[in-house]
C-alpha cells in the first residue's frame, strides 16, 4: 500500500516537472484529458463489463456545455466546468437508463445509436456552430485568482482535475460498491441472486463514468479553447476503446498509458511515415500521416487478436508468472 | 394538385419511394447481420465497410475491367463474400471462444482499416456510377412519376430478402442452419461440418451486404464513408426489430425506411434521428424488440 502511494507521489512529481523538462504543455494536457476519458471508460468496460460504444457523447456534450457557458453566458470557469460535468451526468442517466434494458452486444449497439443521435443534435443545433464548432472559448480565471490564460497555470489545474478524477475512480474500484461492479462483470445472474439490485448498480456506474468522461471533455475545452464536432463522433468512441484496450482492460494505470500511446501516435504517425519512406525509399509511406485511421485500425486488429490483456495487463501477468516460478524453485 | 396535410402528393410519394429504397438497404443489411449473429454470435461491425466494398467493386469493375452493372451484380457479392470468408478463416475464427464483444471490436478495427485504405487511395469525395441503360428514365404512373432504377432497387432487394427467407425457413439447408443456431455441438454430432457452415454463413451474410452495395452504386455517391454512416442506423434497426426472426428483420428494415422518408417530408430536421428515437421508444415499451424473444 505504501509502495503504491510512493509510486503515485513520484508520478505526480514527475508530471508536475514535465513542462520544465521541455515537454510542450498543450501536448501533456491533451494526454491527461484523454487519459481521464479512458480511465472513466475503463470503469465501465474493465470493472463492470459493460461495453459502451457511445462515450464520445459525454466527452462532446460536456465540451459543448462548458464552452457555451463560458463563451455565451460568461459564467466563471469553475461553474462552467461543473455545468459540463452535470450535463454529461444527466445525459449518462438518460442513455444509461435506456441502454441497460438490454445487455451484452445489444448494450453496445444501443449506446452507439444513442450517441449518434446526440451527434446529429450537435450537428444541427444552433448554439454549437455546426461543422465549425465553438471557437475561442475564454479560459477565464479559476476562483477569480488563478489566470488560466497562462498555459502553465492551466497545466496544473488540468493536472489537479485529472488527479481528482483518477482518485474518484481509484476510490470507487476499491470500495464495496466497486466489488459489486466486479461481481457484475464476472457473473450477473449470480449477483442478482445474491440480492443486489443489478440495474441500479449498472446505472450508477454508467452515470459515474459519464460524469468523469464529461470532466475530461470540459477540461479539453479549456485546453484547446474550442469544442468541436469531432469530440462527439463514433470514431472518438472507438478511439477511447482502443486506448483502454492497448493499455490494459481492468487495470487502473493501463488506460493512461494507452491514451499516451494513442495521442503520440496521432501526432507522430506522419513523422514516422516520412522516416520509413526515407529508409525504404517507398513513396507510399509519406501518406501515412494523412491516414492515421489505417494505423489505428491495424493496432485494433492486432490488439484483439493477440494482445487482449494490453500492456499493463501483460506486464502484470508476466510478473505473476515470475513470482509463481520463484515460489516453486 | 392533390395535397395531403399541405404537402403535394407528388413530393410525398417521391419521398415514400426514397424511403423504400433506403429501407431495402436496411432490410438487406440487417438480414445479413441477423443471419451472421444467429450462427456466429458476432455483431459484424464491418458490414458497413463491406457494403461500401460492394459499391466500389461495381465501380472498379466498370472503370478498370469494363464489366457492366449486370456482371458486377453477380460478381460483386461473390468478391465481397470471398473477402468475408478470408476474414472469417484468418481472424474471426479464433475469437469464438471468447466474449462476444471481441468479435465486435475486431470487426470495428477492420472497418477502420478498410475505410482508411480506401480513403488514402480514393479520397473522401464520391465517385459517380452511371445507371444501367435499361433502367434509365422514369415511368409515368398517372398519379406519380416512378424513376425506374429506384423501383428496380426495391423489387430486387425484396426478392433477394424473400429468397433468403425461403432458403432459411423452408429448405433442408436452412433447417441445418437453424439447428446450428440452436445447438451447434449437437449438429456437429450428426456429422455436419459446422466450422465450414459457419464460414459459408459469414460469407453469405457479407455477400448480401456486397449485393446491397452494388445496388446502391448508381443511386448514392460511392465514397469510403458511405458504409459506416449507414451501419449505425442499421444497428438501431436491429435493436428495434430484434434478431429473432428473418421476416421481422425485413419488415422492420422496410418500415423504418418508409418512416424515415415520411419524416423528411413533415419534419426534415428530425429525419436523421427518427430511427434512434423509435429505438428509444421500443426499448422502453418492448426491450426485446418488436420481433425478438427474451433469452
Amino acid at each position: 500500500m505504501n509502495r503504491q502511494l510512493l509510486g503515485y507521489a513520484l508520478a505526480a512529481v514527475i508530471v508536475a516537472a514535465l513542462p520544465f523538462l521541455g515537454v510542450y504543455p498543450i501536448f501533456a494536457m491533451k494526454v491527461m484529458c484523454y487519459a481521464l476519458f479512458a480511465c472513466a471508460f475503463n470503469l465501465l468496460l474493465g470493472y463492470t463489463g459493460l461495453l459502451s460504444f457511445g462515450h464520445a457523447a459525454f466527452l462532446g456534450s460536456a465540451a459543448y456545455a462548458t464552452g457555451h457557458a463560458l463563451k455565451a453566458w460568461g459564467w466563471p470557469t469553475e461553474i462552467g466546468l461543473l455545468f459540463g460535468v452535470a450535463v454529461a451526468a444527466l445525459l449518462g442517466l438518460v442513455m444509461g437508463a435506456l441502454a441497460i434494458r438490454r445487455s451484452g452486444i445489444y448494450f453496445a449497439m444501443i449506446t452507439l445509436a444513442l450517441a449518434q443521435m446526440v451527434f446529429f443534435f450537435f450537428l444541427q443545433a444552433r448554439f454549437t456552430g455546426g461543422e465549425d464548432g465553438l471557437q475561442s472559448v475564454p479560459r477565464g480565471t479559476l476562483l477569480g485568482v488563478i489566470d488560466l490564460r497562462d498555459d502553465l497555470n492551466l497545466y496544473y489545474v488540468v493536472m489537479a482535475l485529472f488527479a481528482l478524477g483518477y482518485f474518484v475512480i481509484w476510490r470507487t474500484v476499491h470500495s464495496p460498491f466497486g466489488q459489486v461492479l466486479k461481481a457484475l462483470r464476472e457473473n450477473e445472474p449470480r449477483t442478482l441472486s445474491l440480492g443486489y439490485d443489478v440495474d441500479r448498480f449498472k446505472l450508477l456506474a454508467f452515470v459515474l463514468s459519464a460524469a468523469l468522461a464529461g470532466l475530461a471533455g470540459s477540461a479539453k475545452t479549456l485546453v484547446f479553447v474550442s469544442a468541436t464536432l469531432s469530440d462527439a463522433t463514433w470514431q472518438m468512441s472507438g478511439l477511447v476503446i482502443l486506448m483502454t484496450l492497448v493499455g490494459g482492460l481492468g487495470t487502473l494505470t493501463g488506460p493512461i498509458l494507452g491514451a499516451f500511446i494513442v495521442v503520440l501516435l496521432e501526432n507522430k504517425v506522419g513523422d514516422f511515415g516520412r522516416a520509413l519512406s526515407q529508409l525504404t525509399g517507398m513513396e507510399w509511406f509519406n501518406q501515412l500521416g494523412g491516414s492515421v485511421t489505417i494505423v489505428i485500425g491495424l493496432i485494433f486488429v492486432i490488439c484483439v487478436m493477440a494482445f487482449r490483456r494490453g500492456i499493463v495487463g501483460e506486464a502484470g501477468a508476466l510478473l505473476a508468472r515470475r513470482r509463481a516460478a520463484a515460489r516453486q524453485a | 394538385m392533390i395535397q395531403i396535410f399541405g404537402i403535394p402528393i407528388q413530393a410525398l410519394l417521391g419521398q415514400l419511394l426514397l424511403g423504400l429504397v433506403n429501407g431495402s438497404f436496411y432490410a438487406m443489411l440487417s438480414l445479413g447481420l441477423a443471419v451472421i449473429f444467429g450462427l456466429l454470435n458476432v455483431i459484424n461491425f464491418a458490414h458497413g465497410a463491406l457494403y461500401m466494398l460492394g459499391a466500389f467493386a461495381a465501380w472498379m469493375g466498370l472503370s478498370y475491367l469494363g464489366l457492366n452493372y449486370w456482371a458486377m451484380l453477380i460478381l460483386g457479392p461473390i468478391v465481397v463474400g470471398l473477402f468475408g470468408i478470408v476474414i472469417e478463416r484468418l481472424l474471426l475464427r479464433h475469437l469464438y471462444k471468447l466474449d462476444h464483444l471481441y468479435g465486435l471490436l475486431l470487426t470495428f478495427g477492420l472497418t477502420l482499416l478498410i475505410e482508411g485504405l480506401f480513403r488514402s487511395v480514393y479520397g473522401v469525395s464520391g465517385q459517380p456510377y452511371p445507371t444501367p441503360e435499361v433502367l434509365r428514365g422514369a415511368t409515368n404512373l398517372g398519379f406519380m412519376v416512378l424513376p425506374n432504377y429506384r423501383a428496380w432497387v426495391v423489387v430486387a432487394s425484396i426478392t433477394v430478402c424473400l429468397v433468403t427467407w425461403f432458403v432459411i425457413e423452408r429448405t433442408r439447408l436452412g433447417a441445418l442452419l437453424r439447428a446450428g443456431t440452436e445447438n451447434p455441438r449437437l449438429v456437429e454430432a450428426f456429422g455436419v461440418n459446422v466450422p465450414r457452415m459457419v464460414m459459408l454463413t459469414y460469407g453469405f451474410g457479407v455477400g448480401l451486404a456486397g449485393f446491397a452495395g452494388v445496388l446502391a452504386a448508381p443511386v448514392l455517391q460511392i465514397s469510403p464513408l458511405m458504409g459506416s454512416n449507414l451501419i449505425i442506423v442499421v444497428f438501431a434497426v436491429v435493436v428495434i426489430g430484434g434478431m429473432g426472426s428473418i421476416l421481422g428483420a425485413i419488415v422492420t428494415g422496410l418500415g423504418l425506411g418508409v418512416i424515415e422518408g415520411l419524416t423528411k417530408v413533415f419534419w426534415p430536421e428530425a429525419s436523421n434521428t427518427v430511427v434512434f428515437i423509435i429505438m428509444a421508444i421500443v426499448l422502453l415499451l418492448r426491450p426485446a424488440g418488436l420481433f425478438g424473444r427474451e433469452k
